[in-house]
């Protein structure tokens, strides 16, 4: 009852004019930086930072700044789906998985559907995930705390094998495509011994190339999102004109309030998706090290393992949108909790939060909820009211966002060439990384001709940097042996099934041989 | 497409096999002198599995994948393996270099007139030369795109992209705007 009692009263304050305000700014501010491919959240509150203070000198309060930037973190969460369904560039990390569904949702004329499903989604994940954070908050937040590196690492093992099935039926290109996802992750320095790592060749001296400054070019490693945009941005652009002659069209959708209106009532067709990507992207978020880009990838892969029709997904179904755009809004939310409750920051943008809370005074970890109930339950408060004006916000944006879709393809296709190369520097200030990722974009659409599936690489990619020193160092605790894994009460679960879900297209592969002869 | 195939394969089987040579890449300064030999990072050192460990056995496994795909590609199984049409047909070769020669173009053009610059002569290249679109058309949108990109890049966001020979151009519009 005290709880429902100070919630209530933080509503009230998030729901005083300057904050919500603040709130609105910050969704729209938000929503357009993610929608921005190569920008994400933390590059919104980063940059927003500064603004804050002056807030603060305002308000004399750290309230309404962190209403600010938590209105600016979820809405990028919502951003990240535009581009991704729209344009097929993934506007964030956390949106890489909308991708995979999206985009055929958008080329199938469904591109209404999808952006409606995604803000759907994004608002009951981001409800769930508040309603879970309200009430079981300090718990939870130790029970992550168990977590150790065996753990983690047998949850990045399960999310590899729930992907076994991503890119089709070919089961040596996919667990290929994962493995060099992974060995690509490896390249630069080695973070626990120093060494370097797969840094193949060296340019010494002179530029190579005319505004390259290459001493070295992989001793920065191969970034994520220069994988990404380059399979999604340059690699799908190019395999569409090649696939498609010259009658592309990206979308026939015609943009009625109705069309809108009867995509929200057809929503809860999706409801298996949103569940998986709310509950499991909340319990992904919550973990240290881990964050909504993980949570999405999981969700999605666990959606599509218990969907009724697997094949469907990455062709354009719901559930594919559903579930990871609910799993990065409530995996978001779950990040802040480790934030909040152990001073622990998750993710990169939620230790851009932390790094303010300890600006404007305040003292994250367990004593914060006692402390400072005047600072934390309007906080809390103004993620729901947050959540409701992203999802208004984005609602009101689609008919603009479906505009852009109704381009000739020989306008948006240069636009999405130049965005992509433009959202690379823009998130790493490297024009090395634009060369490679063009470099990447037109090795991805050979593969893509030859069927090799690259989700898994771009979801591998993401989860190596966690996986391998988790790995390592549980196998530093246990000496070098593997039963590390099947020993300890947590791990040992999640490492069987992985297993078991890893030999299962091998068995059906024995099996069907069996049958046949 | 079934020539193209095994070719893939081959090709990436090699660049595993390079992979895993990187991975045992000696450390010529570690005091341990099991590391300063090739190989001798992918096992077990004092500091625990050592830094080839993980790309070396994972690039093991992409090799055995190849050698998987091959024995597909021999017994017909895979779909690319089956199909005896050309990898790329003329118009697919013709785009291609139309648009990777734009693409690589823009790139080597944004070290010359940053990449401002660069947009411009890139959406002026891709609308008027592949999208066959009007003169007044194709400017509208090069030139506009640029502006736009400035002002959220540069002015809202703070993050100023490169402008190479063109600098000068925009110093009134950092006194504007800055």
């Amino acid at each position: 009852m005290d709880v429902l009692f100070s919630l209530g009263q933080g509503i009230l304050v998030a729901l005083e004019p300057l904050n919500l305000g603040l709130a609105i700014l910050g969704v729209v501010v938000g929503l357009f930086v993610g929608a921005m491919p190569g920008l994400g959240s933390v590059n919104g509150v980063a940059i927003l930072l500064p603004f804050t203070f002056v807030i603060q000198q305002m308000t004399g309060s750290a309230t309404s700044p962190m209403i600010f930037l938590a209105a600016i973190y979820y809405g990028a969460m919502y951003g990240g789906a535009i581009s991704s369904i729209t344009l097929g560039i993934p506007g964030a990390s956390t949106a890489v998985a909308t991708t995979f569904d999206g985009r055929p949702m958008a080329l199938q004329g469904r591109a209404d559907r999808a952006l409606v499903t995604a803000a759907v989604a994004s608002f009951v994940g981001g409800t769930i995930a508040n309603i879970l954070f309200t009430a079981f908050a300090p718990p939870l937040a130790f029970v992550a705390l168990k977590f150790g590196d065996p753990e983690i690492f047998a949850l990045m093992l399960l999310a590899f094998a729930t992907f076994v099935g991503l890119g089709g039926d070919d089961i040596p290109k996919t667990i290929f495509s994962i493995c060099f996802g992974l060995v690509l992750a490896t390249v630069g320095f080695d973070i626990i011994s120093g060494e370097p790592r797969l840094l193949f060749f060296e340019v010494q001296g002179e530029n190579l190339i005319p505004g390259l400054n290459a001493v070295n070019w992989f001793s920065r490693g191969i970034q994520f999102l220069v994988l990404a945009i380059g399979v999604y941005g340059i690699g799908e652009m190019i395999w569409t004109i090649n696939s498609s002659r010259d009658g592309v069209k990206m979308s026939e959708v015609n943009v009625s309030f109705s069309r809108i209106m009867a995509s929200i009532r057809n929503f809860p067709e999706a409801w298996k998706g949103t569940t998986i990507g709310s509950l499991l992207g909340f319990f992904v978020g919550i973990l240290p090290a881990a964050g909504a880009t993980p949570g999405s990838l999981m969700s999605y892969g666990v959606a599509k393992m218990t969907s009724r029709n697997p094949q469907e997904y990455g062709k354009g179904a719901v559930d594919g949108v559903a579930a990871p755009e609910a799993a990065n809004n409530s995996a978001s939310t779950g990040a802040m909790l480790p934030m909040m409750t152990l001073g622990i920051p998750g993710s990169p943008t939620t230790a851009v939060l932390l790094a303010g809370m300890v600006i404007w005074g305040l003292q994250p970890g367990p004593a914060l909820f006692a402390e400072q109930p005047d600072f934390v339950w309007p906080l809390i408060g103004s993620f729901y009211i947050s959540n409701v004006v992203a999802l208004l916000v984005n609602l009101a944006f689609i008919p603009l966002f479906l505009w852009m879709l109704r381009m000739p393809f020989t306008i948006l296709a240069p636009l999405i060439f130049v965005l992509s190369l433009v959202g690379v520097y823009a998130a790493y200030q490297n024009i090395y990384d634009v060369w490679l990722m063009v470099i990447i974009g037109f090795a991805a659409f050979f593969l893509r001709m030859l069927d090799y599936p690259l989700a898994p690489a771009v979801l591998a990619i993401v989860l190596g940097p966690i996986a391998e020193p988790k790995l390592r160092q549980s196998l530093l605790f246990s000496d070098g042996s593997f039963d590390i894994f099947f020993t300890r009460p947590i791990a040992a679960p999640i490492t069987i099934i992985a297993l078991i879900l890893l030999f299962l297209p091998l068995l059906k592969l024995i099996r069907d041989k069996l049958r046949g002869s | 497409m079934r020539r193209a195939e095994i070719v893939t394969a081959a090709f990436l089987a090699l660049l595993s096999l390079y992979f895993m040579w990187e991975a045992g890449e000696p450390s010529v300064n570690a005091w341990d002198p099991a590391l300063q030999k090739r190989f001798g990072n992918i096992g077990w050192t004092d500091e625990g599995p050592g830094s080839g460990f993980w790309p070396f056995w994972l690039s093991m496994i992409m090799f055995l994948c190849c050698v998987w795909i091959a024995a597909n590609w021999f017994r017909r199984l895979s779909p690319p393996s089956q199909s005896d049409a050309p990898f790329l047909d003329s118009y697919g070769k013709k785009m291609l270099a139309l648009v990777g020669g734009g693409v690589f173009g823009f790139l080597i053009l944004i070290g010359l007139i940053g990449f401002y610059g660069a947009m411009f002569v890139f959406m002026m290249y891709y609308l008027l030369v592949i999208g066959r679109h009007r003169l007044s058309v194709s400017l509208a949108i090069s030139v506009a795109l640029p502006v736009v990109c400035f002002f959220f890049f540069d002015v809202a966001m703070r993050i100023f992209l490169p402008k190479g020979y063109l600098e000068p151009l925009f110093i009134p519009l950092y006194d504007i705007f800055l």
